[in-house]
């Protein structure tokens, strides 16, 4: 295919214009030992309706959630993603348009990233929201870099219990910027709070919580908050926002920064990204915090309007003594849960989180009736839960297949002591029906 | 007119949504949920139907500027037209419904999409392994940092090598990258040519140096011929070269960063291979590497045996993960949609026909506006407002007199070593008409500058609101809406 519109016609006027006789003298100034001798090794060009047919056979050799029930969750999940949403985010003048420099001419995105922030402030009760970053993982790391900034203190306490791969991320960045990473035990499934006021120390810049956590426990944040306000520490939250319908959120128990994973909003799973990461803080941070912001303002005609501010924090200002050195974010994405929230609004954030609370407990409840099945922890749960299996979890995971259901994540994957137990989601799009043939099939698997 | 926020459209009671009715028995017991995990109150999202909901939103896109309405010549960005059909693959569920936790036998489409395009990028780039984990410019170059301090570590230069050298000319994001990889930034003047300076390069390389960062063409579009002994310099004093693949769009298919001596490049996915910008992201900053730098790349990488692609977490010497799963997926799918679409030919017609359009606008632009290097220049150039400031005209006012006349602005105020620049990159899809028209505007707003200033000192004019006061904004930001007082 070709996007290029130029007849030869064109060409050779243009040529003529810039006075030159070739394209290639417009290349003289690459040396001509480094420049390529050879066509690119390629596959040859497709046309559209062979890309199409290639691509289409490639999505096929992937089996979707369409044709398989799925109980995996693990920090990605099958939420529904309304209609509308789709249909927003294809409108070409979104999609097609780059970061809102050109205020004036980007009012669309700058109003829906400022209605976006709104939402993310509401729905964590914190002042401040940015206007994205790249995931989950990277906003818990870019939380515990502001906090390092913040208190000018270099030790982070995460807890075991946060997603695996967000601590693998975290410890990626923190061994360039020697941060020391400290990691809290669980107990019982649930972050272990004396441990927390064990390590806590004046040398600590955060403490680091996930709720509901990577077993699905809602922690006991605000005693957690407490042990690392005690020591002058930040608490960073990493909360789940679907949850935040019905859960606590970071604002209620004294979060200093909140950050999470906000793909369940309107975000097809899309084998791991683009996902969008969120973070909200305290009105008293802000000029800390990484990433574009949008703010109102006023134009000379005292009419509002929106644009991208306190960009002084940027690195296109800042330079290497910027807040962050992010450049893209993941705007669609946030443009997304921003029609998603508005879809759902007040009542309906509310049903989604209890009807995943409702399901989930009802999953819990059933799973728990097979013999030699049993809830692994005892702490409250939101969405997910570990259970223990008479079976190892790899093998019934395998046979669920067979029955066309997608189980759930055999936990020694991360943590060799949980090599017994599998961590289950339900979220609202999961019936009784599914719910209790995952059970049927269990039971024939044992 | 100020446009309602759907917050202001609110009304209790109303709703979009739907739900199936809950089909399993509520388990009443206070024990579930315990009051301490309870919200005590609701978040007041806004209660809106849903061709209300519509509105709003189809509303605010017509109040935005995309590709698809007209000419985007914002320079480094690479603006390029976004084809549909790539729209259309990436929306196919077998791209989109699958867990990244699936079993491996599950998603063997995706993760040879993946090693595909993986090694479509070395081949792209004279590399030898790639990445796709990061998921923007910016996150490339930092994984990409990472890797070379890695490198160095292994060979207990880790502590000796603490600076990384920056031309003046950088993107902000390279100097920014380096300092949260725990570097200090060394910056290196440009010559007259817009090149690096060697002398000034020469001076500040040691054994203290663990690499360079360098756009080639870079912020002004221009080629640096010296490129090859840049790379001898830096690579004789035990350094790394790494590429800022920002500018790919000029040299695809003519030359390749790893033949210029680069050991580690990002490639804008978003840029070079045409993903649409989605109004600031997501992108995809997929990096690739010559062989001494594999070892250290992120987990997990793709790789096959036999016919069968799995993801190998197995690297002892990795350094970790970047970013949770595998990167932009999503993205990924319509960069290799594009690169499969266009082929050998045709990604070598997209540089030439880019380099093309710019020397086609720069040499008719020269006669009314400075351009501070007169040579060819790449996918890009840079002009300034210099002619235009003895009428009190600056490019900011160039800039919003364009948004009236049905155009985006080109890039301003960078690169920053050129006063009142402005960054034009037209890229290769924008026809000879489209440019003329971009000419003859340009051309009109310089006569304007000189006969009528204060026209273009308020533009812009047309668009939805007028010219927006960001220092009140910076001074006292207001980033969310609060509901007035009763």
């Amino acid at each position: 295919m070709n996007y290029v519109p130029h007849t030869s016609e064109d060409r050779s006027e243009m040529l003529k214009t810039i006075g030159v006789s070739s394209i290639d003298e417009l290349f003289s100034d690459v040396p001509s030992q480094v420049k390529l001798d050879r066509k690119l090794n390629l596959p040859p060009a497709m046309s559209e309706f062979q890309l199409m047919k290639y691509m289409s056979d490639l999505a096929g050799k992937n089996t979707t959630t369409d044709r398989m029930v799925s109980f995996l969750g693990a920090g990605v999940y099958d939420h529904y993603v309304p209609s509308v949403v789709k249909h927003i985010i294809s409108r070409s003048e979104f999609y097609t348009s780059y970061t809102p420099y050109q205020a004036e001419v980007s009012q669309g995105m700058l109003q829906s990233i400022f209605e976006y922030q709104t939402l993310m402030c509401e729905l964590t009760a914190m002042d401040i929201s940015n206007a994205s970053l790249y995931d989950g993982a990277t906003a818990i790391t870019e939380a515990a870099m502001m906090a390092s900034r913040l208190t000018r203190k270099q030790e982070v306490i995460i807890s075991q219990a946060v997603h695996p791969d967000y601590r693998r991320t975290l410890r990626t960045y923190a061994h360039n910027l020697e941060l020391n990473v400290t990691e809290v035990p669980f107990k019982d499934g649930s972050t272990d709070i004396k441990a927390i006021r064990d390590l806590v120390s004046d040398s600590t810049a955060c403490v680091i919580l996930q709720s509901p956590n990577f077993f699905g426990c809602i922690e006991n944040m605000a005693l957690a908050a407490e042990a690392a306000h005690e020591k002058k520490a930040l608490f960073v939250a990493c909360v789940d926002p679907i949850s935040l319908g019905i859960i606590a959120p970071p604002g209620e128990y004294g979060a200093d920064i909140a950050v999470g994973e906000a793909q369940g909003l309107g975000i097809p799973m899309g084998f791991g990204g683009p996902h969008l990461g969120f973070m909200t803080c305290r009105k008293e941070h802000m000029r800390q915090m990484p990433g574009r912001v949008a703010g109102e303002t006023h134009d000379n005609q005292g009419r509002r309007g929106y644009l991208l501010t306190l960009q002084a924090r940027e690195q296109h200002i800042r330079r290497d003594r910027a807040t962050s050195n992010i450049c893209s974010n993941q705007a669609l994405c946030a443009l997304a849960a921003t029609v998603y929230l508005s879809w759902l609004g007040k009542q309906g954030i509310k049903e989604v989180a209890e009807q995943c609370v409702a399901k989930a407990h009802y999953a819990c409840e059933k799973l728990s009736e097979i013999p030699g099945f049993e809830r692994k922890h005892s702490a409250p749960f939101f969405k997910e839960f570990a259970v223990k299996t008479p079976v190892n979890p790899e093998k019934l995971c395998k046979g669920l297949l067979e029955a066309s259901i997608l189980g759930g994540l055999p936990l020694g994957r991360f943590y060799s002591g949980l090599s017994d137990s599998m961590l289950v989601a339900v979220t609202e799009k999961r019936t009784k029906g599914e719910i209790d043939a995952l059970c049927r099939a269990l039971e024939g698997l044992v | 007119m100020s446009m309602p926020l759907i917050f202001e459209k609110s009304k209790p009671g109303r709703k979009a949504y739907s739900l199936p009715e809950l089909d399993v028995p509520k388990n009443e017991s206070p024990d579930l949920l315990p009051d301490w995990a309870i919200r005590k109150q609701n978040a007041s999202l806004p209660e809106i139907s849903e061709v209300d909901l519509v509105r709003h939103y189809t509303e605010l896109s017509r109040r935005n500027f995309g590709v698809d309405q007209g000419f985007y010549p914002l320079g480094s960005c690479t603006m390029k037209y976004n084809p549909k059909v790539n729209e259309d693959v990436a929306a196919l569920s077998g791209f989109n419904n699958i867990h990244p936790y699936q079993p491996e036998e599950l998603v063997q489409g995706a993760l040879q999409l993946m090693y595909e395009f993986g090694r479509d990028l070395c081949e792209i780039s004279g590399m030898h392994e790639a990445s796709l984990q990061p998921a923007a410019g910016a996150h490339g170059e930092l994984t990409g940092l990472m890797l070379i301090r890695a490198y160095h570590e292994s060979r207990g230069e880790g502590k000796k090598r603490t600076k990384v050298i920056v031309p003046d000319s950088a993107h902000g994001t390279n100097p920014a990258s380096a300092a949260f990889c725990g570097y200090r930034v060394v910056e290196v003047k440009s010559d007259e040519q817009g090149g690096v300076n060697l002398d000034s390069l020469r001076e500040v390389i040691s054994d203290d140096v663990a690499a360079l960062m360098l756009t080639n063409p870079n912020t002004l579009g221009l080629f640096d011929e010296n490129v090859t002994e840049i790379a001898e310099i830096v690579h004789n004093a035990g350094g790394l070269l790494y590429y800022d693949g920002a500018n790919m769009n000029a040299i695809v298919g003519v030359v390749r960063p790893g033949d210029m001596g680069f050991d580690v490049l990002h490639y804008n996915v978003h840029k070079t291979f045409s993903t649409p910008h989605g109004g600031g992201g997501p992108g995809c900053g997929a990096i690739a590497v010559k062989k001494i730098l594999a070892p250290f790349l992120p987990v997990p990488v793709v790789d096959k045996q036999g016919d069968l692609y799995t993801l190998n977490y197995d690297r002892p010497q990795s350094i970790g993960m970047v970013k949770g799963f595998y990167g932009n997926f999503n993205v990924m799918v319509k960069g290799f949609a594009y690169i499969r679409s266009l082929g050998a030919e045709g990604l070598r017609r997209v540089a030439e026909t880019a380099v093309l359009n710019a020397n086609y606008i720069m040499r008719r632009l020269e006669k009314y506006y400075n351009l501070p290097y007169d040579r060819h220049c790449k996918h890009e150039f840079v002009i300034d407002a210099s002619r235009q400031l003895q009428y009190g005209v600056h490019t900011n006012d160039i800039a919003k007199a364009l948004l009236d006349l049905g155009f985006h602005a080109p890039t301003v105020y960078f690169p920053l070593i050129v006063r009142e620049a402005m960054m034009i990159e037209p890229t290769e899809t924008e026809s000879k008409e489209t440019l003329d028209a971009f000419i003859e505007a340009m051309i009109e707003i310089a006569q304007l500058a000189e006969t009528s200033p204060e026209k273009l000192q308020t533009a812009p004019h047309n668009t939805v609101v007028g010219r927006l006061d960001d220092v009140t904004a910076a001074r006292r930001p207001i980033l969310r809406w609060t509901p007035p007082e009763e």
